[in-house]
């Protein structure tokens, strides 16, 4: 097969995969914001043996999710795979940690003679659940608010601060986005749960829960969006490469790139179109708004990051370090090769639509965790 | 650019990724492995009908889910750690290195992690048919998932299909087939998967005998060794081809390792292989190096130059030859390659110097010096070398390649005669009462363990100084980060993964002498 695609091209459709990857794993993560709410959510211990088998049976799929956002980011920018990870090294560190643990803690929580105590296994879901998306969101901002990083000649990075990537912990701007992140994931995790347990306590707890859920997602989220439309930008001239910081930029983006300006217009209206008819007309089927609503908000928020000449992991230290989908990315012929890699996606999904339906025909019941043979 | 690069730091970054390594794989040759055992007795269930099939089939299908978990958890930290630590590494090499790393996730990963839900969660929810295929696809997934991992990992073995862009100052990608298809990816693929499955057939092997020593679920643990020693068997076999035919590979690739492994320090012809042997300080130095001597050695004569070039006239070069070059033979000396390296090195200079002061007609000229075959093959593969300070650095731990290596191959050995002895004595039909044989298979289950990491220790601490054959140091790899930052990170993931396996070995017990439960 051959196929002439120009570089540019080929840069703009890795990015766009990326997006998308970004998009899933945020809505994927309703496993983690289920997680965050563990000692809080059921009333009881089989409540609690409902709820995480609900999520157990999907954390794999945001796991992997994960790993494959890691590898296609690795092969598509491995510029900003070395700078950021070893760079922001304590973020990244942190996230792994609250990985890490989540992996094993469903297996083993209720398995006998699993040393740590199941209340040890339950507090590592619960920190994955809030650390986890806090600092993704966090790690995210900085690809609006910039990082102190410069690049060498050789394009080696060397971080500017002690912190290693704990400064942007210091940025309010920052910090809105993780805990809109968070509250966006417990929203997920709560409607997640009213769609997929059959009991009337939990159902009525997690819609108490919904309201306060969303209303703290919709206060961060729209500072950080608000704040994001006003400020500066990180512009890069698309002859040159130079890079200059440029007023309302994402406001820009978004005027200058109406697609996507629809696109996440559609993400945020379908997010709260799924809250609202959960909390006001009773519909268990929310879930499936507001889930794809945060893939499509997510998805437009990366294009708006990286499109229409923006550097997408700026420095705030050295304006030219700064990186964009064309000096960040790998080269013509690894992205070409991936691109075709790109082309079994649609056929993935397809399969994990099909197993993820076949196996959750009826919704988890008291009876069925008395009864399965593999209950976490 | 790394003149100043902190020791410690190396160090310190070498010995997270190993240990985070070394736990990877105290967990994956079991799923590896596992998995098709379980596909084989579920696809006999469905076959039969037969409902003891099942139950041994999700018998040892909970105790592969125990395990899955933590290989996973694991996996995960590795593929990060390229960047967080490994940061140079993954801006030098990235472009060829990154995708196999990203195909593992989108083309593998996720048909192990989808399936897998289906064959834990969809007993009675799915089709018998449909489950089966699903176990399979885990099976398949997870050696897919090796495929990919282990290609790129042979890459760093032996770097092929790319050239050096002095723009970007990375290696790009030129041929995927190349990546690939490397000659070291197809050995080490077949040979570390076969791995995997001698292990989990001895896990099998050794959980049943203790069922039969315990005198307890005789038809589970009887059929379970029947196939577990049938796949062993023939994966115990394959594991020792494919380990003679990487033995010739890397006597080509890799001289320096295959004559550390060998401890070979005086290259000859007609050289024979050490089948066992004890080392000792000789007192000598090569610069600053201790050479290492025999206290005593059992060699089969002549069989080193056989394995490696088919005959006994085969040459075998030693290290001293590799060091100090033998201009006989045409091996070049290490004082020579670094000469050659930093020669690549300063036109790398010149040209970001050409490209600063925007002098195009400099940069045009050097651009072609790097598209040039003979200044490609003759100058810039020895880039790395650049970053030696002394000959003698080219050289690994000679004792650490040489135990590790024997005590691997003398294991491999042991594996083909437990698997063989274990099929003849159930097909006398005298296994069950045989007693000290059964004693014999359970303590045999540490030692695949064994083999699998110090084949590991053979491949990536006999490869050093480089993580790049040739290409790239260890040094010169490493993220611009303290070395403060790494101890506190190393301490946390030793006190994490070692609580996790003392979590999963107390489950594991608990789960196995409870025995199957439906």
């Amino acid at each position: 097969m051959t196929m002439i695609v120009t570089h540019f091209f080929l840069q703009g459709y890795w990015w766009i995969i990326i997006s998308l990857l970004a998009g899933l794993l945020v809505f994927l993560m309703f496993v983690q914001g289920g997680q965050s709410m563990l000692f809080s959510l059921p009333a009881d211990d089989m409540q609690k043996t409902m709820i995480v088998n609900a999520l157990g049976r999907k954390w794999e799929f945001t796991f992997t999710t994960l790993v494959t956002f890691g590898g296609a980011f690795f092969a598509s920018f491995p510029l900003f795979y070395a700078s950021s990870f070893g760079g922001a090294y304590w973020v990244w560190m942190a996230i792994l940690f609250s990985f890490v643990i989540q992996a094993v803690a469903y297996e083993y929580r209720s398995k006998p003679a699993n040393v740590l105590g199941q209340k040890t296994y339950d507090i590592f879901l619960l920190i994955n659940g809030s650390l986890g998306p806090f600092l993704i969101g966090v790690a995210v901002a900085t690809f609006f608010t910039g990082s102190q990083f410069s690049l060498n000649n050789l394009n080696q990075v060397q971080w500017q601060t002690q912190w290693h990537g704990l400064e942007a912990l210091l940025n309010i701007r920052n910090l809105s986005l993780g805990l809109a992140v968070l509250f966006l994931v417990r929203v997920n995790g709560l409607l997640y749960i009213i769609n997929s347990i059959d009991d009337e306590t939990i159902l009525k707890r997690s819609r108490k829960r919904l309201t306060l859920n969303s209303i703290l997602f919709l206060v961060f989220f729209l500072f950080f969006v608000i704040t994001l439309l006003v400020s500066q930008g990180f512009a890069s001239d698309p002859e040159t490469g130079f890079v200059s910081l440029v007023k309302f930029k994402y406001l820009k983006n978004l005027v200058q790139m109406p697609l996507v300006l629809i696109l996440f217009l559609l993400g945020v209206v379908s997010v709260l179109y799924g809250i609202a008819a959960t909390i006001f007309s009773g519909s268990r089927k929310g879930i499936w708004f507001t889930g794809s609503g945060t893939v499509l908000a997510v998805f437009s928020l990366f294009l708006a990051a990286g499109f229409n000449n923006t550097a997408f992991y700026p420095s705030t230290y050295d304006l030219q370090s700064s990186l964009t989908i064309r000096n960040a990315s790998s080269s013509h012929f690894t992205l070409k090769t991936m691109m075709y890699v790109s082309f079994f996606i649609p056929f993935v999904i397809a399969y994990i639509w099909y197993s993820w339906k076949s196996i959750s025909k009826r919704k988890i019941t008291e009876d069925e965790m008395r009864s399965e043979g593999h209950k976490y | 650019m790394i003149e100043n690069v902190d020791l410690s730091l190396v160090d310190w970054s070498r010995a997270q990724f190993a240990l985070t390594a070394i736990y990877h794989w105290f967990f994956v040759p079991l799923t590896l492995g596992l998995s098709f055992l379980i596909a084989f007795m579920e696809t006999i269930y469905v076959r039969t009908g037969d409902e003891r099939w099942k139950r041994l089939t999700r018998f040892w299908m909970t105790l592969f889910g125990i395990n899955f978990a933590i290989g996973v958890a694991t996996g995960i930290i590795l593929e990060f750690e390229f960047g967080t630590n490994w940061s140079n590494y993954s801006w030098f090499v990235g472009d060829i290195f990154g995708a196999p790393l990203a195909i593992e996730g989108i083309l593998a990963f996720f048909i192990e992690s989808t399936f897998i839900a289906v064959m834990f969660f969809g007993w009675g929810k799915v089709g018998k048919k449909f489950h089966l295929l699903s176990t399979w696809l885990v099976a398949i997934g997870a050696s897919l998932s090796a495929l990919w991992i282990l290609v790129a990992n042979a890459w760093m073995e032996n770097p092929v299909g790319m050239i050096f862009n002095p723009e970007t100052a990375r290696n790009e990608m030129v041929s995927f087939w190349a990546v690939l298809f490397n000659e070291v990816a197809v050995g080490k693929f077949i040979h570390t998967i076969s791995s995997g499955f001698v292990l989990a057939s001895m896990f099998v092997i050794g959980v049943s005998s203790w069922f039969l020593i315990k005198k307890r679920e005789e038809f589970l643990a009887t059929r379970s060794i029947l196939i577990a020693a049938i796949f062993g068997l023939l994966a115990s076999v394959t594991l020792i081809y494919t380990g003679d035919t990487s033995a010739r590979t890397l006597a080509k690739v890799q001289p320096m390792k295959f004559a550390a492994f060998e401890a070979l320090y005086d290259g000859k012809d007609n050289a024979g292989l050490v089948a066992i042997g004890v080392l000792k300080n000789s007192g000598e130095k090569i610069d600053e190096k201790e050479v290492s001597d025999f206290v005593f050695k059992f060699e089969i004569p002549g069989f080193l130059s056989v394995m490696t070039g088919g005959s006994r006239d085969t040459f075998v070069p030693g290290i001293r030859d590799l060091v100090s070059g033998n201009s006989e033979r045409g091996i070049m000396s290490v004082a020579e390659k670094i000469e050659r390296g930093k020669y690549a090195g300063a036109v790398l200079a010149e040209y970001k110097k050409a490209r600063e002061q925007n002098d195009h007609a400099k940069v045009e000229e050097l651009k072609m010096k790097f598209m040039d075959t003979v200044f490609r093959d003759e100058y810039f593969r020895y880039f790395g070398y650049s970053f030696l300070k002394s000959p003698s650095d080219a050289i690994p731990s000679v004792p650490v390649a040489f135990y590790s290596f024997h005590i691997m191959v003398m294991l491999g050995f042991f594996f083909v005669l437990v698997f063989a002895l274990s099929l003849f004595f159930l097909f006398r039909g005298t296994l069950i009462g045989n007693r000290w044989f059964l004693w014999v298979a359970l303590f045999s289950i540490p030692l695949p363990y064994i083999a699998g990491e110090l084949g590991w220790v053979v491949a990536e601490m006999g490869r050093q100084p480089w993580i790049i054959q040739d290409l790239m140091p260890v040094s010169a790899a490493v993220s611009n980060i303290k070395a403060g930052s790494v101890i506190v990170t190393f301490i946390l993931f030793a006190v994490l993964f070692t609580a996790l396996l003392v979590a999963e070995i107390s489950i594991m017990v608990r789960q196995i002498k409870k025995g199957p439960k439906h």
